[in-house]
């Protein structure tokens, strides 16, 4: 239960003195001393009994209902509500920010597709700017769901592109991809999670429970597209920069200890808005759109334009296309 | 009465014994508490503090894993010959080797604890009808249903047999034989589910090859029993158990087909690999010979093959293998090549380079090491405290003191091979 701390072992967690002070053996005996004493804290933290102000004894009792909350697709109408209340409720009290999160089910008949243009792509990477502040990503550990890869002409090996290139962009010769969860038909990543914790939604996009997962990361080994990431840390993101806009299969607070990945932007697409990589590309190579919908850009992109996915052997069945002009 | 008796003399058994039994278990309990300190860092802070990232996703705990299920597997080695083909010269090393598989288990566990973030209060989701167990979609569900049932077969079947003895019954085969049978088959499906853990996704091709199965058993039963031969040496050099001096050498040929099985099969993995390189070679080339100037595993692998080669080649040689003192030696070379390869060699570079090409290494932070060693002290106590409360039983020296008459000279399992012992001095215990 990694999530309930109290502040004191979050603090003691941030600074990581702990960890990168040399210490004798008299310190040694003094940090096991303290290493009990923040033990019995934790144990504390998930009882609701002994807080000292009434927002503290709140926040425990939610900490604890949250610990103890269902699966997601087995809550009733009127738990999922409770659910949302209390997720409201915690990132008021732990981030004093006011967010709406959403639990927008699939919108019938349609189902997302996504096509990206590698002749227009110039890898300024405005979409992976736009992802980390649409979707609250972990500002500590500096997590990205878009890796933009530079090849050169002529080469479509991945082996031997840069995902890491810090210069101007375009450069000359060489050809910009981009890759995210390509929210598989056929994900090879739900099957494998021992607690069904992620599943693939009507409208294609694969989502995870994140107070459901218990963080064995049997998904991130299956996925033959690295599109998961791991809370390895509590994910930090300044208040100020939190995107209020939520959705509970989406950007909303994540905990220590869970996956997460790109979801096409439920908490946007499930109204009718464009992913906000897709909105946020100078360039117009990102296509985002239903697939069930013969009069949609991206129908029209896969019937008009050369186009080709990722690893196609695998029979992953990627939702994510990439085409050229 | 007859159980409290059991536990009084269990007790009794583990908290008694000379100067150097006492230095052991300190020690273990000393790296048991550092271990327990660096996972107590672990699980407050977080998974941060370990070398584990978004590219190699599981490292050290994960590689210890999918070896020690090969050790507790390997227990089949022995429980199939004595229980199922009535093999004489195993009947009485049958139960060590039955502590070896619940040791074994106990690290596993352990280990899969330790891979998980944060205190394990959360696993109430696996729990059928309370959580939610994704079975039979899960390879990871099933293992969690191996693992588990394993441990309990080789806790309750020990424990039936022992019991028995203790309150001078034989025990009933009718009651005992059934599970048995299932042990066997259940050891072998433990390993191969643990494989098929790591083979069955498309996503990592150093993983995804049908051969990996099959090189998990043979790995498994070339550690196995080499760590069980080092443990009959010991426990015959320091107790009146007869162990049997066959047992030994059986173990020891058993151990010898098994490595050379796995050095085969090492072999048909590279030249699979390097005859026709193709890039689901990338992480075998990056585990053999590096990829630029990433290699941080290169010397592991070597390392291991070199041992398991130079190992495998003593004990093909019948003098050597039929002699102590390079039989023990080789044991412990393979039990410790065997760890690498199956460990560091397999889990590791499985994730190098990612699938999109990325190469990031991986070196475990002291905490890993630590929670990895208190986790092997830990197992090695559970095995120590085992042999130390079935050894008396087995040797007719423990028995309920409400049995009304001296307990009729009975047998292990089979009933008509056990030597019977009129000597009852106490066991030597230095």
């Amino acid at each position: 239960m990694s999530d309930d701390r109290t502040d004191e072992s979050l603090e003691r967690a941030a600074d990581g003195t702990v960890l990168q002070k040399r210490v004798d053996r008299r310190e040694a005996l003094g940090l096991l001393v303290g290493g009990l004493a923040a033990g019995a804290a934790a144990v504390s933290a998930c009882t609701p009994l002994n807080a000292a102000t009434p927002e503290e004894r709140e926040l425990k009792l939610l900490e604890w209902e949250q610990f103890t909350q269902k699966h997601y697709r087995r809550m009733t109408a009127e738990e999922r509500a409770e659910t949302i209340q209390r997720l409201e409720r915690l990132a008021k009290l732990h981030y004093n920010v006011d967010v709406t999160i959403a639990t927008t089910d699939a919108v019938p008949g349609v189902l997302f597709g996504y096509a990206f243009n590698i002749s227009k792509c110039k890898g300024y990477r405005r979409c992976v700017e736009a992802c980390i502040n649409e979707n609250n990503l972990d500002r500590r550990a500096d997590t990205q769901y878009i890796r933009i890869f530079e090849k050169d002409k002529g080469v479509v090996d991945l082996n031997e592109a840069d995902a890491t290139f810090q210069h101007e962009v375009p450069v000359q010769g060489h050809f910009y991809l981009g890759t995210q969860c390509f929210q598989c038909a056929n994900p090879p990543c739900v099957p494998v999670c021992p607690v069904g914790a992620t599943w693939q939604e009507p409208d294609g996009i694969v989502v995870i429970d994140y107070n459901w997962c218990v963080g064995c990361r049997a998904c991130m080994a299956a996925c033959p597209y690295w599109a998961r990431r791991f809370n390895w840390d509590l994910p930090e993101v300044p208040p100020e920069e939190v995107n209020p806009n939520q959705h509970y299969l989406g950007n909303r607070a994540r905990k220590q200890g869970c996956t997460e990945k790109c979801t096409f932007c439920v908490h946007r697409t499930r109204q009718g808005r464009l992913p906000a990589c897709a909105e946020a590309c100078p360039t117009g190579a990102r296509v985002f759109g239903n697939l069930l919908d013969p009069d949609s850009e991206i129908r029209w992109v896969l019937a008009n334009k050369p186009v080709f996915r990722l690893k196609e052997e695998l029979g992953t069945e990627p939702r994510f296309w990439y085409f050229t002009d | 009465m007859h159980f409290r008796a059991f536990l009084l003399s269990a007790l009794r058994a583990v908290t008694s014994g000379g100067r150097r039994y006492h230095v052991w278990m300190g020690c273990l309990t000393a790296v048991m508490l550092l271990g327990g300190y660096a996972y107590f860092v672990q699980a407050s802070h977080g998974l941060s503090v370990t070398g584990m990232n978004d590219h190699v996703s599981w490292g050290l705990y994960i590689s210890n894993m999918a070896f020690l299920v090969g050790v507790a597997a390997a227990a089949v080695i022995l429980v199939m010959p004595a229980y199922v083909l009535h093999d004489v010269d195993f009947s009485q090393a049958v139960l060590i080797a039955e502590g070896v598989a619940v040791s074994a288990l106990v690290m596993c566990l352990g280990f899969v604890t330790a891979n998980s973030p944060g205190f394990p209060w959360k696993w109430w989701r696996l729990m059928p009808v309370i959580g939610l167990l994704n079975w039979p979609d899960s390879m990871l569900a099933w293992d969690v249903i191996a693992l588990n049932g394993y441990l309990v077969l080789n806790l309750t079947i020990p424990f039936y047999i022992l019991y028995s003895h203790f309150v001078g019954r034989e025990p009933e085969k009718k009651k005992y034989v059934p599970f048995i049978y299932l042990s066997v088959a259940w050891a072998v499906s433990i390993h191969l589910i643990t494989a098929f853990l790591f083979a069955a996704p498309p996503s990592r091709p150093l993983w995804n090859s049908p051969l990996l199965g099959p090189r998990f058993l043979a790995s498994a039963f070339t550690a196995g029993p080499a760590f069980m031969i080092l443990l009959l040496g010991f426990i015959k050099a320091n107790s009146k158990y007869p162990v049997g001096e066959l047992a030994i050498e059986k173990l020891a040929t058993v151990t010898t087909v098994a490595a050379q099985i796995n050095l085969v099969m090492l072999f048909s993995d590279l030249v699979f690999e390097f005859r026709f390189p193709t890039h689901h070679s990338l992480s075998a080339r990056y585990l053999f010979f590096g990829l630029g100037e990433h290699h941080a595993l290169v010397p592991w692998i070597r390392t291991a093959i070199a041992l398991n080669i130079a190992a495998t080649v003593v004990l093909m040689a019948h003098p050597l293998r039929r002699n102590p003192r390079w039989l023990m030696p080789a044991c412990a070379t393979l039990f410790v090549g065997i760890w690498i390869e199956k460990g560091i060699g397999l889990v590791i570079p499985g994730f190098i380079p990612s699938p999109l090409g990325e190469i990031v290494e991986y070196t475990p932070t002291w905490v890993e090491l630590c929670v990895m060693a208190g986790i092997w002290a830990l197992g090695l106590f559970v095995l120590t405290v085992l042999v130390r409360v079935a050894l008396p039983i087995e040797l007719g020296h423990a028995r309920s003191p409400y049995l009304e008459a001296p307990p009729p000279a009975r047998g292990v399992r089979p009933r008509s091979t056990r030597p019977r012992y009129e000597d009852v001095r106490p066991v030597r215990t230095r």
